[in-house]
């Protein structure tokens, strides 16, 4: 009875020691938040519209404390200078002027995602629920066309078939957006119908062609797709999302080449001569590249240096020249917005 | 439950053959020790896609080329647990390495920044899993009446399930209250395992299985443990196994089919899990008295009706909710009550090796079967796939219910 008595006494101190140590832990990770760094207020912060006026970068902000998941602008000639918050929160973000694609994790007993489009005030001005964890986001152009990618299956991987990413593309404005696993995917002529089809990474050329990835079989192809025909046109064999330069010439993707599984090297395609440049950056990149100008690629890399989980936007030149740098720090998701009088 | 254990404070539960309404204290206990270590795994296998993509940054592909390996070598490992625990004849502190290595992978998840890293940690989990799961049975059943372990053992499988279900809403509760707090879920999980760990060390009587004083030595284990009887069931449990299409499988299925599953993707295994957790000591008692053998071919009928349910191409969310039924009943109908038939099958000191060797039969199975339906799926399409897998089921189950015929009454 005793021994009996002493067990019980021993497992009340081990719950006892359990739930102090978990109550210390999180009143210390409440109380964390650095002294200096006051919550950002919900509103538009007022540094927002200076910002917006000129050439900017939109892009998924990843420093710790509150604005953690905001999106967030700088200035393209300062960006890791001080950044102006938004009042949205997205996994995944793609701006042009006045339009956003935002998309974001609802979490609860089951996580649900919706794709949320934001007017010129940050603010939703439609949004509706996508199936899956957001992966990819592209606006086209002009903000008429919106191309989502979520992942609607994609735990285990363990046995062919067993992942399924669904690529929309609809009208900004609102209507029903099209499956684009729907469309005839055509490779070497031939009509490609096998079941485990699976597209993502659309990149827009205009309101009716884009670049996509599509997969079958565990092979990777470039296709060029068209809106009205509904057709998927391979181009090239692995290229992953693709990401068109602003002058319409070259395509920016991930490369899997002959490197371990789940590995890619960033590379650019000369879209008339089908020359490849893998750019400097060494290290894998799984990411959906974008453009600060015709001459520099920006994509996002987790950092692992450090104890946080955080990421940082970098920049490499596109012609294979050069070494990586870190363009904005503790970023995600870069959109470069460009000053309409070009440059 | 403190109740039940001041009242029999000695330990032994019930006497061997005594009817009783009553479940042995060990067997609640030990369904107590999963439920909290079953709360602790799931919190963190709930958020962990969600933190790897959207914090680490390592992509879906990556993570689940590992995990696919992993679940094998959690299936070998099982093998070792089971027979360790036979051998020196204390399965509980088998068990209890397992339950800890679990324990004190929580706190290193948060460490692990990378992909290697949380690779490793995800590993030390499995493994744990892996070696506990034989000894921990081997338990429930030592310390169940033989005419009710089915009910045993679907006590704690309820336990088990009911732990599956609490883990991601304390999890996604937790997150909602302090966003991005990946960290807290890993903290809470932790304490949760080791509240678990503390009920089995300090509570679970440390009882010695078998008969005589010598360790039995491995070969002798594991002679006991191939008996024909039991290698008539695992043979069954193998044919049977090669044609059970992973749930993850019927998921996808059902959300290729229409936009109702898909939305609540996340949700389905849930569904499965409630009907899981609300049959699975019903069907356990029903498995007592009709034979468990029989319970388990019973079971797989239920799978084939799922089969059919998520093959035909009218979609909605009934069908849906008719699929995960079944998948919850075959569940029920299958889990526990192998390890009750199996338990039957073997002498005493081979109790864990043989509860191991039906469940590492099983485990292989499905992997060869899973390898088998994701190539059928790309080559010939999701329907034909799962009507092949539907015919081949529908031939197998008399199959099986020969090979187990007579194979409970030849005590």
């Amino acid at each position: 009875m005793s021994g009996l008595r002493l067990r019980v006494g021993v497992f009340a101190g081990v719950v006892l020691l359990a739930v102090a140590g978990v109550v210390v832990y999180l009143r210390q990770a409440v109380t964390a938040d650095p002294d200096g760094h006051t919550p950002a207020a919900a509103s538009v912060d007022t540094g927002v519209a200076p910002v917006v006026a000129g050439a900017h970068v939109v892009f998924r902000s990843t420093a710790p404390g509150d604005g953690y998941g905001r999106v967030a602008v700088v200035p393209v000639d300062a960006p890791s200078g001080p950044r102006a918050f938004t009042p949205a929160s997205c996994e995944r973000v793609h701006a042009v002027r006045g339009t956003a694609v935002c998309l974001v994790a609802l979490r609860g007993l089951a996580t649900t995602y919706r794709v949320k489009i934001l007017g010129p005030q940050w603010t939703p001005v439609s949004e509706r629920a996508v199936p899956g964890l957001p992966s990819r986001a592209r606006l086209s152009s002009d903000g008429a066309l919106t191309a989502t990618t979520t992942f609607v299956y994609g735990d285990s991987y363990a046995s062919p078939g067993q992942f399924s990413t669904r690529t929309l593309i609809g009208p900004t404005g609102g209507g029903d957006p099209v499956d684009v696993e729907q469309f005839t995917l055509r490779v070497d002529g031939r009509t490609v119908t096998a079941v485990d089809r699976n597209v993502w990474g659309v990149t827009f050329a205009d309101d009716d062609r884009f670049y996509a990835t599509a997969a079958s079989g565990g092979r990777t192809w470039l296709v060029e797709g068209s809106r009205s025909g509904r057709t998927l046109t391979a181009l090239r064999e692995d290229v992953e999302c693709p990401s068109l330069s602003p002058d319409g010439t070259r395509i920016a993707f991930k490369k899997h080449g002959d490197l371990p599984a789940g590995k890619w090297r960033l590379t650019v395609l000369d879209l008339a001569s089908g020359r490849e440049t893998p750019l400097a950056e060494t290290r894998s990149v799984d990411d959906q590249a974008e453009w600060l100008d015709n001459d520099t690629v920006l994509y996002g890399l987790p950092r692992d240096t450090d104890g946080s989980a955080s990421s940082d936007v970098w920049a490499v030149p596109a012609d294979g020249t050069g070494a990586p740098r870190v363009l904005i720090p503790d970023a995600w998701s870069p959109a470069v917005i460009r000053d309409t009088s070009g440059g | 439950m403190y109740v039940s254990v001041r009242d029999r404070p000695a330990g032994p539960d019930e006497a061997p053959g005594r009817r009783s309404r009553r479940v042995a204290t060990t067997v609640v206990l030990l369904g107590v020790v999963s439920l909290l270590t079953d709360v602790s795994s799931e919190m963190v296998s709930a958020v962990l896609p969600l933190y790897l993509t959207a914090e680490i940054g390592i992509g879906l592909l990556a993570y689940g080329f590992v995990d696919g390996v992993y679940q094998g070598v959690s299936a070998f490992v099982r093998i070792l647990g089971g027979v360790a625990g036979d051998r020196g004849r204390r399965p509980k502190w088998v068990a209890a390495l397992g339950y800890g290595i679990s324990a004190v992978s929580r706190p290193l998840m948060l460490a692990a920044n990378g992909m290697a890293a949380v690779t490793a940690v995800v590993t030390a989990d499995r493994l744990g899993k892996g070696l506990r799961t034989a000894p921990r049975d081997a338990l429930i059943a030592d310390a169940s009446p033989p005419g009710a372990l089915g009910r045993s053992f679907g006590v704690h499988r309820a336990l088990d399930t009911l732990g599956a279900a609490i883990g991601p809403i304390a999890a996604f509760a937790l997150l909602a209250a302090l966003p991005r707090a990946y960290d807290a879920v890993f903290v809470v999980s932790f304490a949760v395992a080791l509240v678990g760990l503390a009920v089995l060390v300090l509570f679970v009587p440390d009882r010695r299985v078998g008969a005589g004083t010598a360790r039995p030595a491995v070969r002798e284990v594991l002679r006991a443990a191939a008996g024909p009887r039991l290698r008539r069931t695992l043979l069954a449990a193998g044919l049977l196994g090669v044609l059970t299409v992973g749930d993850g499988f019927l998921y996808l299925s059902l959300q290729h089919r229409d936009d109702f599953a898909a939305m609540l993707f996340p949700l389905l295994y849930v569904g499965t899990n409630v009907a899981y957790l609300a049959l699975a000591v019903p069907l356990g008692r029903l498995a007592d008295r009709i034979g468990r053998a029989r319970m388990l071919v019973a079971g797989h009928v239920a799978l084939l009706l799922a089969y059919l349910c998520a093959t035909g191409s009218a979609g909605g969310p009934v069908w849906t909710v008719l699929t995960l039924v079944l998948l919850g009943t075959f569940y029920a109908a299958s889990d526990g009550v192998l390890a009750a038939l199996v338990s039957r099958l073997v002498p005493a000191h081979a109790k864990g090796t043989g509860i191991a060797a039906a469940q590492t039969v099983v485990v292989l199975a499905r992997f060869a079967s899973s390898v088998a339906f994701g190539a059928l799926w790309v080559a010939a399409g999701r329907q034909p796939a799962l009507l092949g897998f539907a015919v081949a089921l529908a031939l197998a189950i008399p199959a099986a219910g020969w090979l187990l015929r007579r194979v409970e009454e030849e005590r």
